[in-house]
């Protein structure tokens, strides 16, 4: 789901193209996810009532968790919990990845000398960083994060020293000439000619990071969805996980939906007008 | 107005530039290259195609720093160089109004920019994105960056190629139009030696690589006397004066 590629559109004055396109247009999406989602569940509860067991609750049960869980506060506890993990984990990850990866595609050097660190790093499991980083660190919050951190640095590391290296040296040139100050060039010369890759690195940043969490949360974090999630597990309570685990997936899909997909089409509005 | 800035000339003494490849391959673009362009004079660098031009330009722009020589830029205002390039290089994501604003030095920022625009046909175009805008449109937002600036010294490389004739003519005059507002010492390279006749006060005529300057073509006629006639009469006795050259 990409807000980019819609263009096409014949260019008419400069007033808003996209208002063109009615509401009802816009709608048919989302009557369709509409319908796909009540399949899905109907689908799942006719299997649920085929085979009726405490391990495969159906939609409704997880509904009734789900309210009971809402009720309390629980639900909302720990899903707070699990959100802050992943925007501190994500902020840390795309800030310093961002730096590293923006510096090794810049100088040749560097990148040849540390790429073997970057594959290395790539490919240790996350489950070794995480108990490497409660070992070293303590069973605390920083260790948690800074352990989903690093599990993700060296992916916004990749793709943003692809980035970087395909920086056009026309736009430093002109900014060079005309003398934009430093803050000027971040802004105008270099973050829109990234933003494509950061929009990559966040997209599957965020997927990557809140599955990471969970396992973090499990291992040694006493609140959260994953915390939640073991705690069901011990007591076989299919219906608890299941409602815990779709209550987040909603959650992140409504932050992808209400915030990445806005900023997204903000930052790539330039794009949508061809000439 | 006042020609400003500028009681130094434009002073070119560039002894050699060399490209070297990676693969050890050395090409001499530049040899004992040296010209002056006096204050408030519009300048042309004419020589064929690869004989160094643009290179030329980059080193007075200060974007190539790999020579041996020295050179001399005009003084006075605010001190700035603008360049008008063979591509306009507007930034995509910003509008043609952020463009030409983004290029202004801190103080000149808020200034009033209804005279350039209205002269450069712009108006109605200040919020489009350079996408929107056809090559020619895209030239002129770039004569408007570089005249918005006020500069001290004015640099174009070959502004009008790949337009068609008649886009190429008129953005010809509307160059002219702008810069008599304010004559801005400027170096104009092209390869066309009409146009050279067309714009410039003197035109420096370049050899083949490496460049060197072959002889100065110094066009007295003011511009408002360049009638088809007169610049076909240039023609001529440009090429009395250095036959075989273009
Ligand atoms: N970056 C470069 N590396 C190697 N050779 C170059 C480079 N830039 C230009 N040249 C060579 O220098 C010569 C002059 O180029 P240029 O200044 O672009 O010519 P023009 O007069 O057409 O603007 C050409 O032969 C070109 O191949
Ligand atoms: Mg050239």
């Amino acid at each position: 789901m990409t807000a980019r590629g819609t263009g096409g559109r014949t260019l008419g004055d400069t007033a808003d193209t996209s208002s063109r396109s009615g509401p009802a247009s816009a709608l048919i999406p989302v009557l369709t996810v509409t319908i796909s989602l009540l399949g899905l569940c109907l689908l799942w509860s006719l299997a649920a009532n085929a085979w009726p067991s405490r391990a495969f609750p159906g939609p409704g049960q997880v509904w009734q968790v789900l309210l009971r869980e809402a009720a309390s506060g629980d639900l909302f506890y720990h899903l707070g919990a699990t959100l802050g993990r992943v925007a501190a984990a994500y902020v840390v990850a795309m800030i310093v990845g961002s730096v590293i990866g923006i510096l090794l595609g810049s100088h040749r050097g560097a990148d040849r000398f540390f790429s073997p660190w970057v594959i290395l790093f790539l490919n240790i499991p996350a489950l070794v960083v995480i108990v490497l980083a409660y070992i070293w660190f303590g069973l605390n919050e920083v260790a948690a994060i800074g352990a989903v951190a690093v599990n993700k640095i060296p992916n916004v590391v990749v793709t943003m020293r692809e980035g970087a290296r395909a920086l056009d040296p026309r736009y430093a040139e002109m900014a060079a000439i005309y003398r934009f100050g430093p803050l000027e060039r971040v802004r105008h010369i270099l973050l829109p000619q990234l933003q494509p890759y950061l929009a990559a690195a966040s997209r599957s940043g965020i997927a990557l990071i809140w599955k990471i969490v969970l396992v973090v949360e499990l291992l040694g974090r006493s609140n959260g969805v994953g915390f939640q999630i073991y705690l069901y597990f011990q007591l076989f309570d299919v219906a608890a996980i299941l409602a815990y685990t779709l209550a987040f997936v909603a959650v992140m899909l409504v932050i992808e939906l209400l915030l990445v997909q806005p900023v997204e089409r903000h930052a790539t509005r330039w794009r949508r007008r061809p000439a | 107005m006042q020609p400003v800035g500028a009681a130094v000339p434009l002073r070119v003494d560039i002894a050699e530039k060399t490209f070297r490849s990676a693969q050890g391959v050395s090409v001499t673009a530049l040899k004992d290259l040296s010209f002056e362009v006096r204050q408030g004079e519009f300048a042309c660098l004419l020589g064929p195609s690869g004989c160094g031009k643009t290179t030329t330009l980059r080193i007075l722009l200060g974007l190539d720093r790999q020579f041996s020589g020295s050179f001399q830029l005009p003084e006075g205002g605010s001190n700035r160089v603008a360049a008008v390039f063979q591509e306009p290089t507007l930034l995509p994501w910003r509008t043609v109004e952020q463009n030409v604003r983004l290029a202004l030095p801190k103080d000149l920022r808020a200034k009033n920019l209804d005279g350039l625009f209205d002269t450069l046909g712009l108006a109605g175009m200040r919020s489009f994105y350079p996408a929107e805008l056809s090559l020619g449109l895209a030239r002129r937002a770039a004569l408007a960056r570089a005249f918005a600036t006020e500069p001290a010294m004015l640099f174009l490389d070959e502004p009008f190629v790949s337009l068609d004739g008649r886009t190429a003519e008129q953005l010809r005059r509307l160059l002219l139009t702008v810069w008599s507002a304010r004559p801005t010492t400027a170096l104009m390279v092209t390869h066309n030696l009409t146009e050279a006749l067309t714009l410039s006060d003197r035109i420096i005529v370049l050899a083949p690589r490496p460049a060197h300057v072959l002889g100065i073509f110094d066009v007295r006629l003011p511009r408002q006397h360049r009638s088809p006639q007169a610049i076909s009469d240039l023609l001529r006795s440009f090429h009395q004066k250095f036959p075989g050259v273009i």
